[in-house]
């Protein structure tokens, strides 16, 4: 069903066998992003590290605790590491949260499909993200910088709570010193310090500078600041066949056997969790679907 | 296989695959001997008021005599006044309980020195042959096919215990008060996916079983079981019966556009009203012989040195099955249930090519409000006008 483009193929963990059965991954370096959230950089205890696509995600699994769907946030073209940001949000995430350097970590993965960053060469492009959703993107935005030639006008639009929740809030500047990209950020509630922007990350799209009619959107964040991103987007005249969300909902396979991802007719873990708009619109719509 | 069956063979040909014979209840008592050499052998039984499936190694397990009267919310067992051996239509098993176990051990782990290490579970030790499979039945294998080993990542598990199995199908003589295979397409006569299938015959002086042939291991163990070919009469028989039983269903579905009208119909009123009845047990999914839907469960023992995955049927039903951080997506009642009918019915035909129901009427009998697929999917449908109004209006 969602096949026909390259990245959007599913694409297999390089290992065969077993897919319920992780593999023994080493946690390699730590980097404290905010108070209950971490970066951590993993690599095969043994083998090369499966190959992934921007928008991937893997499921991590502490020892004796749980399993999590975890998104990729690194950068395809470093080949050794898989880069995980996690939340501490449950059981299994706050255990994964709490490893040390040089424990032990298992992975299955990576599963879903990816962000259109291929197809969309040529066009502007729009990434919307929202508090933890700036994880998944963060591929496509390392991708699209390091390809920037290929592309129109890049403007990254992140939203976030409060200032000092901020993920990645060295990376942001960085990007924003760029001046070939425009960078925008805004808070919900902003304290004394704040010089920025108030407001909700659809609020920033009306302003953003791209052609409506050559943009690919990319969209990742709580449902509900997904839907107004969309319907911002689509005031803004960006067609819903450019549109692409990354969708969440609760996973246990990832393999489209355990069906608590469904999403009408689609499996997240494997139609998604990046999704074109138009495809899931009617969806869309619908309460609690 | 043994061949202690050799010597009271009859003098015909070599049974093959477009062959039909006629045994006897003896020639069934040979068939599960024979089978029970190779095969954990898996027939219908009654235990606590029910016929349910478990192991069987004699006739005298097998529910003769007796029939299960079934109404939305109702199952009993009654006597028959003859010795029918399957004259009864199913129970709240399924074959899905051996394929696809409602609790799994899928592996282990143990700390080392290098952190923890991870082995695959080891796979069943026995294979199933099942006795007694219905033809809706055999479609809920064929779907689960499609769900386990038809995706790009087969489950292991269910692969090799599906490929090892035997299957005796039986074509059904008597079509239970909720059943609707007629209407799914999926019987009453078993037509593939079956290694021999027995059609009852019952009279005056006679007590036999049609037999027809659907694989050659079928046609080799129908070979070393006393045996005599079909007559025209018999052929008759078994076409009579199926007719009959056709004619008898106990519901009814209308599948004429029922993907297009249950996925244009999330916002239907209907799904208040089943929700004020809908208990959300999820006895429904438990009972049906093609849901699928999994959790898994993390243990560790008490020192923390070995852990172990299990995974578990799970229920559309419960509040945890949609859990994300922060809450669940599907909250109230209402949508759990257009989740599983809408699946079921639906959404399973975009995913897997096929319908999730095949009209066995299960979820009808052990609901224990009686709530009726059939019914609930012929409300929606009668009222298709109320979709387009609504009080779940999205942002």
């Amino acid at each position: 069903m969602f096949t026909e483009s390259a990245e959007m193929a599913r694409m297999p963990p390089a290992a065969s066998g077993d897919p319920f059965v992780p593999r023994i991954y080493c946690v390699d370096r730590i980097r404290r992003e905010l108070s209950d959230t971490v970066t951590l950089e993993i690599t095969p205890s043994q083998g090369p590290r499966p190959r992934y696509a921007p928008g991937q995600f893997n499921m991590l699994y502490a020892f004796g605790v749980g399993e999590v769907a975890i998104s990729i946030s690194g950068d395809c073209a470093d080949d050794r590491t898989f880069v995980h940001t996690v939340r501490d949000v449950g059981a299994a995430s706050r255990a994964i949260t709490s490893l040390d350097v040089g424990a032990a970590i298992g992975v299955r993965g990576p599963f879903g499909t990816a962000w259109p960053v291929t197809d969309a060469e040529g066009s502007d492009i729009v990434i919307v993200a929202g508090g933890l959703g700036l994880a998944p993107l963060r591929p496509a935005i390392y991708h699209v910088l390091a390809n920037r030639s290929r592309y129109g006008r890049i403007a990254i639009l992140f939203g976030t709570r409060h200032p000092q929740d901020m993920l990645y809030r060295d990376e942001l500047a960085a990007w924003r010193r760029n001046l070939d990209i425009s960078v925008e950020v805004t808070v919900d509630h902003a304290d004394r310090d704040w010089r920025g922007n108030v407001g909700v990350v659809p609020a920033l799209i009306a302003r953003a500078s791209f052609d409506p009619h050559d943009t690919v959107a990319l969209v990742c964040g709580p449902e509900i600041m997904m839907r107004f991103a969309v319907n911002a987007l689509r005031d803004a005249g960006v067609a819903p066949d450019h549109i692409h969300l990354s969708m969440e909902r609760n996973m246990k396979c990832a393999i489209g056997l355990c069906g608590h991802c469904q999403f009408g007719p689609q499996f997240v873990c494997k139609d998604g969790p990046v999704m074109r708009f138009d495809r899931i619109a009617s969806l869309f719509a619908v309460r609690e679907i | 296989m043994p061949d202690e069956t050799a010597s009271v063979q009859t003098a015909t040909a070599p049974p093959s695959k477009a062959m039909k014979a006629v045994i006897s209840c003896d020639a069934l008592q040979a068939l599960i001997a024979a089978l029970a050499a190779d095969y954990l052998v898996l027939g219908p039984t009654v235990r606590d008021g029910a016929i349910v499936y478990e192991e069987i190694s004699d006739l005298s397990q097998l529910p003769a005599g007796w029939k299960d009267k079934q109404d939305a919310g109702k199952y009993r067992l009654e006597r028959r006044e003859d010795d029918a051996i399957f004259g009864f239509a199913v129970g709240p098993h399924s074959w899905k309980r051996f394929l696809h176990p409602p609790v799994e051990t899928l592996w282990t782990g143990r700390r080392d020195n290098d952190g923890f290490s991870i082995a695959p579970a080891a796979g069943e030790p026995r294979k199933f042959a099942f006795i007694g499979v219905r033809s809706c039945e055999l479609h809920a294998i064929a779907i689960q096919d499609k769900v386990f080993i038809g995706s790009p990542y087969a489950d292991v598990g269910y692969r090799a215990r599906r490929q090892d199995a035997f299957i005796v199908a039986v074509n059904c003589a008597e079509a239970g008060g909720t059943c609707f295979c007629a209407s799914m397409e999926t019987g009453p006569e078993a037509k593939n996916g079956f290694d021999l299938v027995l059609t009852e015959l019952l009279g005056e002086a006679r007590h036999d079983f049609l037999v027809d042939v659907g694989s050659d291991a079928g046609a080799a163990l129908l070979g070393r079981l006393p045996h005599r070919s079909a007559s025209d009469a018999d052929v008759a028989a078994k076409a009579a019966i199926i007719a009959q039983t056709r004619a008898r269903m106990g519901r009814a579905l209308e599948t004429d556009g029922i993907k297009e009208l249950l996925q244009s119909s999330p916002n239907h009123q209907r799904w208040d009203d089943v929700a004020a009845r809908c208990l959300t047990c999820g006895n429904c999914t438990m009972v049906c012989p093609t849901c699928f839907c999994t959790t898994v469960e993390d243990h560790s023992d008490l020192t923390g040195n070995t852990a172990e995955r299990v995974r578990k049927w799970d229920s559309c039903f419960t509040l945890d099955f949609s859990y994300i951080h922060g809450g669940s997506v599907r909250e109230t009642g209402s949508s759990r249930y257009r989740q599983w009918i809408t699946h079921k019915l639906a959404n399973w035909i975009d995913q897997f090519g096929t319908s999730g129901c095949v009209g066995c009427g299960r979820c009808i009998t052990w609901c224990p409000l009686g709530i009726d697929i059939t019914e609930e999917a012929a409300a929606i449908r009668a009222n298709p006008m109320t979709a387009a109004g609504g009080q779940h209006e999205g942002t």
